[in-house]
């Protein structure tokens, strides 16, 4: 489902006399639909470059990043744009939503993004809301008032939504008790179960242990010039 | 078929802009500006003052003539077309927000006939219906009903706004040109016209072609960004990916700007 | 009236050759454009802006020595303005002048259209204040040019909307906006209502002139005029619900006359030529009390 093969990036950097930082070279992996894959390595390894690469957030510089059919190095921004709506998830560390939207909103906004009628969208955002044990008297509520730890279920309650065949979680459950973190791997274990391809970045030892079939430790991808 | 083929092979740009240039005498005013609009895409034009975004916008919605190049909506060349077909266009199938609503609504009349204008610009004769759909729009942007005989003089900038774009979509239009349209507004009301935009976007399938300087707006509203300067495009690509992986060194420096809260 | 001939004095009809060939050409070319605002280089006249001074350029373009002239204002031959006009003519033109519509062969009004059918061979000429219906909404004159131009006129129904939020019903009640022929919108003059009906399908030529704004405009004998309105807020005429006072005329547009300080009124026909006509016929009204010098 994702398929990673020679993928390098750099960052240039105009207005610091141009200099050029390579970060990335030759990185390679696959994750297949059913697979969770947990991405390894020091802090400032690459691993967020990594997944930002494969959402197209960050560019590449060169090599081949396909997600389901479509190479996102290569790809027309509108195209990376279906890709985010209807293939790929995203579960980053920061919540960045419209303020004053309610939460109940924003939970089901990516169903409303691909046509879903309003009414089911809503009651499946209700239903991981619960499950995630946001109490209802704050649906109606921004999130952006909300706590850390709401705002990071709040995110996942907004990446669960659509059930999308492709998955990427920046520690997912980074900041959460021992309740709401086994919710969301179970979450993690029952998208895995339908098919979802997930590639996960995950602090939390035990969680990666639970979730990952296996590990790439980014390191290897670091490129030899820089190090 | 997936739905990546879906993308590639169904739709058709919406608007199409080869090298459009338009100077002023020997200033630039915009350069040969060249990207494809498709249906139900959000495109933010940023830069600062003097860039040229205001101009670009002002001759794809047809208000200034462009010197060179080429703007094809829906399959018509927009340059080559009669003023009276343009002007049609301009009251169905595209609407203008303005960055002050003062310029954009009828301060003189009724917040009914401001919306009603363009259905009865495009033949409605029904009153009733006329002012029916006013008051359904009404409700949409959050204006209450009972607030229908009320002029805009009365009404505060974010209402005044929330007007000004109702009366742009009563006709149901495909294009929507903004200019700066949370420009004025303090803070608390930009975010609640931003998600009434967000939705109108997504419910209706509108396509947006919106000019601002304010980062944080395209970040949530735009599917792809266009940065400009000198009246030239320096970069263009996916909005997060051009606010968080700026190419250019122009980009770069906007980007580092931002005031961060 | 004077001892000289008016030629001794004036040019015929006041206007300088060039002049009345200017304005002549303004009124063919409104008559060829049925409803089209024609710009033309209006003259200062011996009368102040809003006494007709448009109207009487083209009544003075008009006239030829046959001529019978008839001058109404609101209705009435009697009153300042038309005598004015009217002694005019009589002194520059040395036309012969009545009150009888049906007499007349050039009638220059304000504010009325006689309520005895015109016929044909007769010109009607409007006095105009303000000939662009949609100023009230668009103050630009660029804008308002361009929009007659592309037949954008859906800003005129946007004013009766307004009337209609504001009042429950469309109440413009003169200078009420009509279509010409399908095409322009025009605006009538300050005509009441109640004499829109009469634009249309008229055998006599109707012109119309506005001296401060400088533009002439027309409609030839039958040409369809119809007043602007919404489907369910039907055009209607309109005028106040009586009968003549004097002459009994159910059918003609009246004037309300305060008659004493303890709320006494009476209706009387505008049109005072109608009047007379009816009353000479032997037709009364409720109050009609023929006295020695007939001051009614």
């Amino acid at each position: 489902m994702i398929r990673i093969e020679n993928l390098s990036k750099s960052f240039t950097l105009h207005n610091q006399g141009g200099a050029v930082i390579p970060v990335m070279a030759g990185a390679a992996l696959a994750v297949n639909p059913g697979e969770c894959v947990g991405l390894t390595g020091q802090s400032g390894a690459g691993k967020s470059t990594l997944m930002r690469m494969v959402c197209g957030n960050y560019l590449a510089a060169g090599g081949r990043l396909v997600v389901g059919d479509l190479d996102v190095v290569r790809a027309e921004p509108r195209q990376i744009i279906a890709l985010r709506r209807h293939t790929l998830g995203y579960v980053s560390q920061f919540l960045r939503v419209v303020p004053r939207v309610p939460t109940l909103d924003v939970v089901a906004e990516p169903l409303l993004a691909i046509g879903t009628p309003a009414e089911p969208a809503r009651e499946r955002a209700a239903c991981l809301l619960q499950r995630l044990n946001i109490p209802e008297r704050l649906w109606s509520l921004s999130p952006t008032t909300f706590s850390g730890g709401e705002q990071q279920r709040v995110n996942i309650a907004r990446g669960f939504a659509h059930a999308f065949p492709a998955l990427l979680l920046d520690e997912p459950t980074a900041s959460l008790d021992a309740a709401n973190r086994e919710v969301v791997l179970t979450l993690i274990e029952e998208a895995r179960a339908r098919g979802a391809a997930i590639l996960g970045i995950f602090h939390d030892e035990g969680a990666r242990a639970r979730v990952c079939d296996r590990l790439v430790d980014v390191t290897g991808f670091t490129p030899r010039a820089a190090a | 078929m997936t739905v990546m083929e879906k993308v590639a092979a169904t739709d058709q740009p919406l608007l199409k802009v080869e090298g459009l240039t338009r100077r002023y005498g020997p200033r630039i005013g915009c350069a040969d500006v060249s990207f494809d609009l498709y249906p139900g895409e959000v495109l933010g034009i940023v830069g600062e003052s003097g860039s040229g975004k205001s101009t670009l916008l002002s001759c794809l919605a047809g208000h200034q003539r462009a010197d060179l190049g080429r703007v094809s909506y829906d399959g018509r060349d927009v340059l080559a077309m009669a003023e009276t077909e343009r002007r049609r266009l301009g009251r169905t199938d595209w609407a203008y927000v303005h960055q002050n609503p003062r310029d954009g609504l009828r301060m003189g009349v009724s917040a009914g006939g401001n919306v009603g204008e363009r259905l009865m610009a495009v033949g409605a004769r029904h009153y009733g219906q006329i002012r029916g759909k006013a008051v359904d729009w009404l409700g949409r942007v959050e204006i209450a009903a009972d607030r229908v005989d009320d002029r805009p003089s009365a009404f505060s900038g974010g209402m005044q706004q929330r007007l000004q774009i109702a009366r742009n979509l009563v006709t149901s239009p495909r294009l929507v040109f903004m200019d700066e349209p949370t420009g004025g507004l303090d803070v608390s009301v930009q975010a609640r016209l931003l998600d009434l935009l967000r939705g109108l976007v997504r419910d209706l399938g509108l396509s947006v072609i919106i000019v601002t300087h304010d980062l944080a707006v395209v970040r949530l509203l735009a599917h792809r960004l266009m940065v400009m300067k000198s009246g030239r495009v320096v970069e263009q690509g996916l909005t997060d990916q051009v606010l968080d992986d700026p190419q250019h060194a122009y980009t770069q420096l906007l980007v580092s700007s931002v005031l961060q809260v | 009236m004077s001892d000289l001939s008016p030629q001794d004095a004036y040019n015929f009809a006041y206007l300088d050759e060039q002049t009345k060939r200017m304005i002549r050409r303004a009124i063919l070319k409104g008559i060829a454009v049925p409803g089209c605002q024609v710009p033309f280089a209006s003259r200062e006249m011996p009368m102040p802006y809003g006494w007709g001074t448009g109207g009487v350029q083209v009544t003075a373009a008009c006239l030829v020595p046959e001529d019978r002239l008839k001058v109404i204002d609101q209705g009435a031959d009697d009153t300042t303005n038309a005598v004015s006009i009217r002694r005019f003519f009589q002194r520059t033109a040395g036309v012969a002048t009545t009150g009888a519509t049906g007499e007349a062969t050039v009638i220059q009004t304000r504010h009325r259209i006689p309520e005895t059918p015109l016929t044909e061979g007769q010109i009607l000429v409007f006095q105009v204040p303000i000939p662009e219906p949609l100023r009230f909404l668009e103050p630009r004159e660029t804008e308002t040019r361009k929009m007659h131009e592309l037949e954008e006129y859906g800003l005129m129904h946007v004013k009766l909307y307004e009337d209609v939020a504001r009042h429950g019903q469309i109440a413009t009640a003169y200078a009420y906006p009509v279509k010409v022929e399908g095409r322009y919108v025009m605006d009538p003059s300050p005509i009441p209502k109640f004499d829109n009906p009469k634009l249309s399908g008229s055998p006599a030529i109707q012109l119309f002139g506005a001296g401060r704004e400088q533009r002439i405009y027309a409609l030839p004998p039958w040409t369809g005029v119809v007043s602007l309105d919404f489907d369910d807020h039907p055009f209607e005429t309109s005028k106040a619900p009586h009968d003549c006072d004097l002459c009994g005329a159910k059918d003609s547009y009246l004037d309300e006359v305060i008659t004493d300080d303890q709320g006494g009124r009476m209706f009387v026909c505008s049109d005072t030529d109608y009047c007379a006509g009816r009353r000479a016929r032997g037709m009364k009204g409720r109050l009609w009390a023929p006295e020695p010098e007939g001051a009614a």
